[in-house]
């Protein structure tokens, strides 16, 4: 039982348990906050296994620029609690038990497959960001500046939908 | 004792220098919150607190009491779990990110339990240190914004909603500012940025030189992110009631207030590092005269604190002050007897004079500026310091390009 | 050090989770926040998975993905805005006919 085992436990924990209370809760900004504990759970396993950038990049650009826009867009709409709805109980049993059949399918199946993922338990190192950089900027230029135009076309977009009406 | 700890020494030490390094700014925001009345009163022509304790120094103290004592109020309707959540998020990683700055280069010339001991939380190998700053000030704009939500009040939520919006323009300006520095230095390691400040020539060497627009740009931006004058309209007095800590009373507001104050003093500590030379001596390394100058400092303000407190009008100012006085007197003695100890406090000294001076200068805009309207600041932060961060990168990348490193 | 498939059963477990919420919420916004659970779920099997190789290409793709996501709540935000202005109402039960 070393260190980063139970450290990977607790944040695994942590990343389930703000998933289920994302399901369960009935106010979207609770679900929300939810969600940002998964994110930082994700950005602290990100850091367990090494890539200190991703961690970084995720918790500055998911937990800090998308979910506030996410909780922004729920206070100016003033979305409440969900409505009760009428959907059939009978009919949500059989979709829950294919949903958790769906997730141990691909669990089993991924964990079972290729000998890599068995008996990758060598200590990782870290990696630096100078070898991600250098490998976006030489092999990866070309999605790069797809993603910068695509960036491009959604600030536009999301300026241009979301303009009142000129009455 | 020793084989029982060891193998946890590291655990114990980290929670042991958490402890104090957490009671150390708590104490310094309290007296930061005096020193900034001191120094505002006086540019308005006034005395401040004085009647507290001698010179007012014994009125944060009267300040927490009553955060203490005063009744905490909880509005009706309030979403509780929210409305609890805000002020703690805000001062969890207020404080948080104290912890990533180092304070000194050399760790402790002892070793405690088997451990060096470095001067500061985070050990100094770690390599996304100033992106770790900018995640946890990322997240703080949650604080503001679930407080202003959470209210269940107008003028709350259009505080907390304008503030939140300014906090997040201007943080792209704040990292954008800094990529010069990073481009300079070619780590994103603090220590390792200070340690690409030294020169031959002392202060010739410091990053403000080469980028003095990127400075520019962070201060503002800096600024901006902790809500403070001239940026602070989400929570003035006349606009909005108090923004988005309306409804939030005795000690919850405290937490906000030693918030917005401990960011404060991690803004001071970054501007020292990354454009300053972080706890590099502005005189060449070959000058070893300036080694005396804590004591220099010392030795006259003790006599000066000994003197004021004998002619102090209560009996409590004619003893407490020229105790500190001669506190501060035999201190400059012992760093003149004990040269190991004056070479060792050269790093935080320096330090902490680059700090105090950042302090100073916001205390100052706050006494002197004028608060900005809010489409003035938006159009401010979008349309002027957003693409004057841009061409600093520009221009930085270009010139480290011709000239090779700069340096 | 810790097994990879400790890693990979936690995103799937994730992304189980995402698919349940996407399914069960009536919310809009609460079922496009089911759809970022997926998207990090899936991220996490990325950076697992350049773990195991000891090669970044995984990174480099979660780096890219983090992007079009963004982008995407950004445009998808914007939507929720105009419909929920349309119909008044963020119930996605509520938006089954084509009619007003």
């Amino acid at each position: 039982m070393t260190a980063s085992l139970i450290i990977f436990f607790v944040l695994a924990a942590l990343a389930v348990g703000g998933a289920l209370s994302l399901i369960f809760q009935k106010h979207p900004i609770h679900s929300a906050l939810s969600l940002i504990v998964v994110m930082v759970a994700l950005a602290g396993l990100y850091l367990l296994l090494g890539a200190e950038f991703v961690a970084a990049v995720q918790i500055i650009v998911y937990g800090g620029a998308i979910m506030v826009l996410f909780v922004f867009v729920i206070m100016l709409l003033n979305a409440g609690i969900e409505e009760h709805t009428n959907f059939s109980k009978l009919a949500g049993f059989p979709g829950l038990l294919l949903a958790f059949a769906l997730t141990g399918f691909i669990a089993a199946t991924i964990a079972r497959s290729t000998d890599t993922v068995q008996a990758a338990a060598q200590p990782g190192n870290m990696a630096s960001t100078k070898d991600l950089s250098t490998m976006i900027f030489k092999d990866f230029v070309y999605p790069f500046e797809l993603t910068s135009f695509l960036i491009l076309v959604a600030v536009l977009g999301a300026i241009v939908l979301a303009q009142r009406e000129k009455a | 004792m020793n084989a029982f700890l060891s193998p946890y020494a590291w655990l114990i030490i980290t929670v042991v220098k958490v402890l104090l390094l957490l009671f150390i700014v708590l104490t310094v925001n309290a007296y930061l919150t005096w020193f900034e009345r001191k120094v505002v009163a006086h540019i308005q022509s006034r005395w401040g607190p004085h009647r507290v304790g001698p010179h007012g120094l014994l009125q944060p103290m009267a300040d927490g009491l009553k955060f203490l004592f005063k009744e905490d109020p909880t509005p009706a309707g309030v979403d509780r779990f929210v409305y609890f959540l805000a002020p703690l998020l805000a001062l969890a990683l207020a404080l948080t990110s104290i912890a990533i700055i180092p304070f000194g280069p050399d760790p402790l010339p002892w070793k405690i339990l088997g451990q060096t001991i470095y001067l500061g939380i985070l050990p100094p190998n770690v390599n996304i240190g100033i992106l770790a700053l900018f995640a946890i000030t990322a997240l703080g704009v949650y604080g503001v914004a679930l407080a202003g939500w959470s209210s269940n009040s107008k003028y709350p939520l259009l505080g907390g909603l304008r503030s939140s919006a300014q906090m997040i323009s201007y943080e792209l300006a704040l990292t954008l500012s800094v990529v010069g520095v990073l481009l300079i230095a070619g780590s994103f390691n603090l220590t390792e940025i200070i340690n690409d400040q030294t020169s031959r020539y002392g202060i010739l060497g410091w990053n403000i030189f080469p980028q003095f627009l990127g400075f520019i740009c962070f201060f503002i931006a800096a600024v901006a992110e902790t809500n403070r004058v001239p940026f602070d309209l989400p929570e003035a007095e006349s606009e909005l009631v108090a923004g988005f800590h309306t409804e939030y009373a005795s000690f919850k507001f405290a937490m906000f207030f030693i918030a917005e104050y401990t960011s404060m003093i991690t803004v001071s500590c970054l501007c020292a590092i990354l454009f300053f030379g972080g706890w590099l001596s502005p005189f060449p390394a070959t000058w070893t005269w300036t080694y005396y100058l804590p004591t220099v400092l010392l030795l006259p303000a003790g006599l000066w604190v000994i003197w004021d407190g004998l002619r102090y009008e209560t009996i409590f100012g004619k003893v407490i002050l020229p105790g500190i006085g001669a506190v501060m007197c035999i201190l400059a003695i012992a760093l003149v007897i004990f040269p190991g100890v004056n070479n060792y406090i050269q790093a935080p000294f320096w330090l902490l004079s680059k700090i105090f001076v950042f302090l100073f200068v916001y205390v100052w805009m706050r006494g002197t500026l004028p608060r900005l309207r809010y489409d003035q600041l938006m159009a401010f932060g979008w349309k002027m310091l957003l693409p004057v961060s841009i061409a600093n990168v520009v221009i930085t990348s270009f010139a480290i390009l011709r000239w090779g490193a700069i340096k | 050090m810790i097994p990879t498939n400790y890693y990979i059963v936690l995103s799937a477990i994730l992304f189980g989770l995402g698919v349940l919420a996407f399914i069960f919420k009536r919310n809009i916004i609460s079922i496009f926040m089911s759809i970022e659970l997926m998207l990090n779920a899936v991220n996490l099997a990325f950076v697992a998975f350049s773990q195991a190789m000891h090669k970044l290409d995984g990174q480099v793709f979660v780096l890219f993905v983090i992007v079009v996501a963004a982008a995407e709540a950004a445009v998808g935000l914007a939507i929720i805005i105009l419909t929920a202005r349309n119909r008044q109402s963020l119930n996605v039960e509520r938006v089954d006919l084509l009619k007003l």
